[in-house]
């Protein structure tokens, strides 16, 4: 790879000072999985950061073109084990959209309401995750305590507790009964007092605030540099939520705000996603409201799907950020090509720019503050 | 006492080993309990009751694991920095007045010794660092050396104050000095320095800094540093420098009861000295581990900011107070 101009040659600093090379990763608390960043050093400063990624590549696309529609269906949620429902989402849209699949008002009701069950609780584990990197052990239990309750919920409608595959062609593939509804009304009655909690106990504290305040600032242009979207590019100010760009489901018959910041630091971000569980509750309770009766599932849905010959394209608003499949048929009952937009990619990408001159623990709460899964950048 | 001097060092030096032995291993126990309970989980409860046995069976565990000294380390300092780490530490128990009674040598410079002893931590876990050939450890190491250099100052000028107003050197003495109900301690001799709570909180902040203690542990960084300078150690190489993380803990919350909570004086007057002594000492432990478990770590530069910024200059305030009020009154 040629590096790029601006970079300091390797061994000395402009003063003539020796540099190391200190690797961080594959196997580091901070990096959250098999992520390993080689980072040159002076001192605890860095000056160069470059990601070495593919630890746990598992050809998902190469598997989803080797594969017909439905065989692929478990996939997408191992990709990003933490936001399934969203990615079960993107590859059903977009084969709903390729095959002209009409989807009953029920199912996408059921669609927003898990998916963004699934985004509270992508949200809560990267609030403990993140807080857990800075040093505070104490608020990942309270953040799985409150999870386990969402997973609990999803656990009874889905049958899984992490990877979701729930979606269907046309639908989901079980309707939700009373016990998941009144459990879904119960949780939001609940959480929105945790929220408060959290944020007295952890966002006004002195400790936590001198840390994350005026650390890691994002450019919105260095987010567009390296295409990072979902809260990291909404805490450099960027209102960018494909629900409401590029709207999907029934998210345009809600209402909820994109919360963005314009400090463009770790507290941007954190804010961001303490914002959106918020936020998130507000939809769940909007589309329980409105939840209508009828079928969960399209009645005729091919069982071998051949959608006609094109390209086709669906994006989705994970928890991390814009997910999208790229879909180009050939006419058969298997994918041509399907590309996988993975958020993290892009986020894990300008962090090497962004991390430059930074210190060590300073480049690991940015690194915390972008919600990496590594799976989901190495697919 | 009664014994004869050589079999009174014995039986002294039995009793703080074991002292030292059973605070560490079941500190560890407390540790976890109370991390567990501020967690809202139960902590261990598998081996013996309420997890009692925990400590031993970790003991047990780390002993019987082979120490590996990694083929690039400094075979003979990566040795000998845990003993250098333990010694001190239980040495410094020695000078501790745990009661009228029962303590194991008493002279008039024990506060010297005392942090003479502590700062020896410093070295060892340089050492420790230093010798593994880590980057990781190493990095730990050099925060670790301006970590404690920054906190010494205040520390040392906390305890000036406090060594003006009492007058002696000598721990029994100052404990004797405070004996007749709480308002006599130290912390509340407000006619020699009306900022002395003041003081003891400055006291308690490089506390936990001096013993490497959340949030100022930037000698293990877990999430920064994996193990800092601990890293490569193995076995009951680690085990050594937790117990002697623990040992400092006691050394310097026994410190900080005779300095200032009174030592062995009851505050009303009741039961024997000696669970006066442990009581203050082990809800300052209690404290500590209290703070550990609900802060974040702090940056390493605030960390030393917070020193030289604020500690320093709030430290040098009551030392020229106190010493304007002993001369005035």
């Amino acid at each position: 790879m040629q590096p790029s101009p601006n970079l300091i040659p390797t061994g000395t600093t402009e003063s003539g000072r020796e540099t190391f090379v200190l690797n961080l990763g594959p196997q580091h608390p901070a990096t959250h999985g098999v992520l390993r960043i080689k980072l040159e050093m002076d001192g605890e400063y860095i000056l160069r950061a470059e990601p070495v990624i593919g630890y746990i590549h598992r050809m998902h696309e190469k598997m989803g073109e080797n594969r017909t529609y439905a065989q692929f269906l478990p996939n997408p949620s191992r990709i990003d084990y933490l936001s399934a429902m969203h990615y079960c989402h993107a590859h059903v849209g977009v084969v709903e959209r390729a095959a002209g699949i009409e989807v009953p008002p029920r199912a996408e009701y059921i669609r927003v309401i898990t998916s963004e069950l699934n985004r509270i609780s992508s949200h809560l584990l990267w609030f403990g995750a993140f807080l857990m990197d800075l040093g505070a052990f104490t608020p990942f239990l309270y953040a799985f305590d409150d999870r386990e309750k969402v997973v609990d919920l999803l656990e009874g409608i889905t049958g899984a507790r992490l990877t979701y595959c729930y979606y269907r062609f046309g639908g989901v593939c079980n309707d939700v009964d009373d016990a998941f509804l009144t459990g879904t009304r119960d949780f939001v009655k609940y959480m929105r007092p945790r929220l408060d909690m959290y944020r007295k106990l952890v966002t006004d504290n002195i400790i936590f605030r001198k840390r994350v305040e005026g650390i890691g600032p994002i450019s919105p242009e260095l987010c567009r540099k390296y295409g990072a979207t979902g809260p990291v590019i909404r805490g450099s100010n960027v209102p960018c939520d494909v629900r409401r760009t590029e709207p999907y489901s029934i998210y345009p018959e809600l209402e909820f705000d994109i919360p963005h910041f314009p400090e463009a630091d770790c507290m941007a971000r954190y804010r961001v996603r303490m914002e959106e569980i918020a936020q998130s509750l507000r939809i769940i309770e909007q589309a329980l409201d409105k939840l209508p009766a009828g079928p969960h599932l399209a009645p005729k849905v091919p069982k071998m799907i051949k959608p006609p010959p094109g390209d086709y394209y669906f994006a989705v608003e994970a928890a991390r950020g814009r997910f999208a499949i790229r879909l180009v048929s050939d006419g058969s009952e298997i994918p041509w090509r399907l590309k996988l937009r993975a958020p993290s990619f892009s986020n894990l990408s300008l962090f090497g720019e962004a991390c430059r001159g930074m210190l060590l623990p300073d480049a690991l709460a940015l690194l915390g503050s972008l919600d990496l899964v590594i799976p989901d950048i190495d697919r | 006492m009664t014994l004869p001097e050589p079999y009174r060092l014995l039986a002294y030096l039995v009793g703080i080993l074991t002292f030292v032995g059973l605070n560490a291993a079941y500190l560890v126990w407390v540790e976890r309990k109370v991390a567990a309970r501020i967690q809202r989980r139960p902590g261990p409860t598998e081996v013996g009751p309420e997890g009692l046995l925990q400590p031993i069976a970790d003991a047990l565990k780390l002993t019987s694991k082979q120490v590996l000294v990694p083929p690039q380390a400094d075979r003979v300092l990566f040795r000998l920095a845990p003993l250098v780490v333990v010694a001190p530490a239980m040495m410094c128990l020695a000078t501790v007045p745990f009661s009228a009674a029962l303590g194991a040598m008493d002279f008039n410079l024990a506060l010297v010794l005392v942090f003479a002893l502590g700062s020896i931590n410093v070295l060892a876990i340089l050492l420790g660092g230093w010798a593994s050939r880590n980057k990781y450890a190493i990095i730990a190491a050099a925060r670790v050396v301006s970590q404690n250099v920054a906190y010494e100052v205040p520390m040392l000028l906390v305890v000036i104050t406090l060594l003006m107003v009492t007058g002696t050197m000598s721990l029994r003495e100052i404990v004797e000095q405070q004996a007749g109900g709480f308002w006599r301690w130290n912390i509340l001799r407000l006619a020699a320095n009306p900022l002395m709570p003041v003081t003891f909180v400055v006291f308690f902040i490089c506390m936990l800094a001096e013993t490497n203690r959340a949030p100022f542990d930037m000698a293990e960084a877990e999430s920064e540093l994996v193990a800092g300078a601990f890293t490569e150690y193995a076995g009951m190489g680690f085990g050594v420098f937790f117990l002697a993380e623990y040992a400092n803990i006691v050394v310097g919350c026994a410190l900080a009861t005779i300095l200032f909570f009174g030592g062995w004086h009851s505050p009303v007057g009741v039961l024997p000295g000696l669970f006066w002594f442990l009581l203050k000492l082990y809800l300052l432990i209690f404290t500590v581990i209290w703070v550990r478990w609900t802060f974040p770590r702090t940056q390493f530069y605030k960390l030393l900011n917070l020193s030289w910024k604020v500690l320093i200059p709030i430290s040098l305030v009551t030392l020229v107070l106190t010493s304007a009020m002993l001369k005035l009154f």
